[in-house]
């Protein structure tokens, strides 16, 4: 299992727009993908589950990925955070 | 007749359209063929998804992309894990059907988002629940759409709640008004109306029951009245209304570019109330001038904790931004009263109103005044903010709360953060015994703001909450009129400036007055800039270009 921490540095933290990129973005991975807030847990592959994380900017989340290519997958999905999602 | 909160502005006289809400869809709850059930939901997603499609493909004519971006998650909600996927999951484990499976698992997470304390992610409650419904109308063989496109012109929507998918049809070639049962003024079928710019009412409670299809109704988007099957001459009154309303608009929003100036030459500035930063975009659409009251309340408010200073500091400096070098004047904390906070205990009063509320509490509260003050200070930095401390009733409250803003000046300057260090200071004029010694008060700030919805209920002693005396409430009284005379004229004696921000601002009987009394600056809501504007204009009497 890889996991990182990473902190939410978007404006708008986990709304529906950067939800559903994290969701497109881990869909393309076949490991199992986890991210969590204190002690809210989610699976990357469903936006409903990413929006009920509830992560707003400066949060500190972490990243699970279990399965084959999980190295990439978190390293990808850690790299989109910190892209702020594009916004600014 | 009927009475809500009137959300966005405006006059119509229309037909009701009434949205049924969703009638019980019936159906079995266990499956004898679990496969087939799963094989159905697939059906019923795929119709679901085509449907989303084309209502993302009208609505980006017509929408900005925030609110298209909130239809298109609609897709994403579809194929969830959370939602369908666990109905699937549950097909298999309970050999229950479709419908039961998916109106369970839609209701759970309906209940978990409402729950959250964030207004966003609440909103969402409604996203979910708007796509499972969807779902489960496909399931059922029904449509459930409305022929938006096929309303006639004039027509008035009615519903409980409207959905995100439906608001986001609505066109106003077609719609002239909006009516909903729930909601309040930061709900998302305010927040469309506004945008769209027809009038709409929520918090209507009950109209369902009496409203049907086809009923002539009038909507007061400024009142918040509907009136159902009215008579004639209602409709009459309303017509004329309406095309003033109309017509106002755009005379103000055709000579929003210009300044005005009253016949002896002064400049009268046509500012913005607003509560928050979303209704800034719609302010200096309609021509604002500034910001002549940022109510900081919300901030404080439908949350847990506190704002921190960082946070306030944000949403400051992004208003300075946004009004990019106009005037922003914000408004200390106005708490107490009516409004309360979670995280705020305080004590039954009997007379809540006359209680601990506004600067009281804050001075009582060194800790969460200090944080605003220097979250007001930092933003300072960024743009033309001044700020103003509401309901001072004695000379030691301003002395206190300016003593409070000077400590946190220098903190700030100890610690090397940058703010400005002549922020325009301000104090509002909302008691009548600050109107009184306004004379005293002007010598000691920088300018004043008159805030007539209190000064008029402390003046005649008359609560404006309370229904059964409304008819003695009245700002246009002799005695309130005297107070904000002597305000103003006290004001202009120390060289000072005079705005008044209550709802008298934008009173069409009032402006000739206020405009006599030497009245600098006009703040109202961000839907009556342009008609106040046009009136203003009015009584001047010219375009308002300066005397040569």
């Amino acid at each position: 299992m890889t996991s990182q921490t990473v902190q939410i540095s978007n404006k708008v933290g986990l709304h529906a727009r950067p939800a559903s990129m994290l969701v497109t973005a881990a869909g393309r991975y076949d490991s199992e993908i986890i991210i969590k807030n204190g002690s809210r847990s989610a699976v990357a592959k469903s936006m409903i589950s990413l929006l009920a994380l509830q992560a707003k900017m400066n949060d500190v989340v972490t990243i699970q990925a279990d399965g084959k290519d999980e190295k990439k997958a978190v390293a990808e999905l850690t790299q989109l955070i910190q892209s702020k999602f594009g916004e600014d | 007749m009927k009475k809500g909160i009137g959300v966005s502005k405006g006059y119509a006289v229309g037909k009701a359209y009434v949205i049924g809400t969703d009638a019980a869809l019936r159906f079995q709850e266990t499956a004898e063929n679990p496969a087939a059930e799963a094989d159905r939901l697939a059906k019923a997603m795929e119709l679901s998804k085509k449907q989303i499609q084309e209502i993302v493909k009208k609505a980006r004519e017509k929408l900005d992309a925030k609110n298209v971006e909130i239809i298109e998650s609609h897709l994403n909600f579809i194929d969830d894990p959370a939602l369908t996927g666990e109905a699937f999951h549950r097909i298999k484990q309970e050999s229950v059907t479709a419908e039961k499976a998916l109106s369970d698992v839609t209701r759970t997470l309906y209940d978990t988002f409402s729950a959250f304390e964030d207004g966003y992610m609440k909103e969402r409650a409604a996203d979910i629940k708007d796509v499972g419904s969807r779902i489960l109308r496909n399931l059922a063989g029904q449509s459930g759409e409305i022929d938006f496109a096929g309303l006639p012109a004039g027509t008035v929507l009615f519903a409980h709640d409207l959905k995100p998918s439906d608001t986001a049809q609505i066109d106003r070639g077609k719609v002239s008004a909006l009516v909903t049962e729930t909601g309040g003024e930061t709900s998302h079928t305010a927040i469309l109306a506004k945008a769209l710019d027809i009038p709409a009412v929520v918090g209507c409670r009950d109209i369902l029951a009496d409203v049907q299809g086809g009923d002539t109704v009038i909507v007061d988007g400024v009142s918040g009245e509907v009136l159902i099957r009215p008579d004639a001459e209602a409709i009459k009154k309303y017509r004329t209304l309406e095309n003033q309303f109309s017509q106002k608009k755009e005379d103000g929003k055709r000579t929003a570019g210009t300044k005005i100036y009253s016949g002896d030459g002064r400049r009268i500035l046509v500012a913005a109330n607003i509560g928050g930063i979303r209704d800034i975009e719609a302010a200096l659409k309609n021509g604002a001038e500034g910001v002549g009251l940022f109510r900081t309340e919300f901030l404080y408010m439908n949350r847990a904790s506190m704002p921190t200073e960082e946070e306030q500091f944000r949403i400051y400096k992004e208003a300075a931004e946004l009004l990019d070098g106009r005037p922003l004047t914000i408004r200390t904390l106005d708490i107490g009263g009516d409004k309360s906070l979670p995280y705020l205990p305080m004590d039954k009063e009997s007379n809540p109103f006359l209680g601990l509320r506004a600067i009281r509490l804050c001075l009582q509260n060194p800790e969460l005044f200090q944080t605003q003050l220097r979250a007001i200070l930092r933003a300072s930095a960024f743009g033309n903010i001044q700020m103003m401390f509401p309901m001072i009733s004695c000379m030691e409250e301003l002395e206190r709360a300016k003593a409070a803003l000077n400590t946190c000046k220098l903190q700030l300057e100890q610690e090397g953060v940058r703010f400005c260090p002549s922020i325009p200071t301000g104090m509002m004029i909302e008691i009548p015994s600050a109107a009184l010694t306004a004379e005293e008060f002007a010598k000691q700030v920088d300018f004043f703001s008159i805030g007539t919805n209190d000064l008029t209920q402390y003046t005649l002693a008359v609560d404006r909450m309370n229904e059964s005396i409304s008819d003695l409430y009245n700002p246009l009284h002799p005695a309130v009129l005297r107070l904000i005379r002597m305000t103003i004229s006290a004001a202009h004696q120390s060289g000072i400036p005079c705005c008044l921000c209550g709802e008298l601002a934008s009173n069409e009987r009032a402006i000739p007055l206020l405009l006599e009394y030497g009245l600098d600056e006009f703040s109202v809501s961000p839907g009556m800039i342009a008609e106040t504007r046009s009136t203003l204009l009015q009584c001047i009497g010219t375009e308002g270009e300066p005397p040569l």
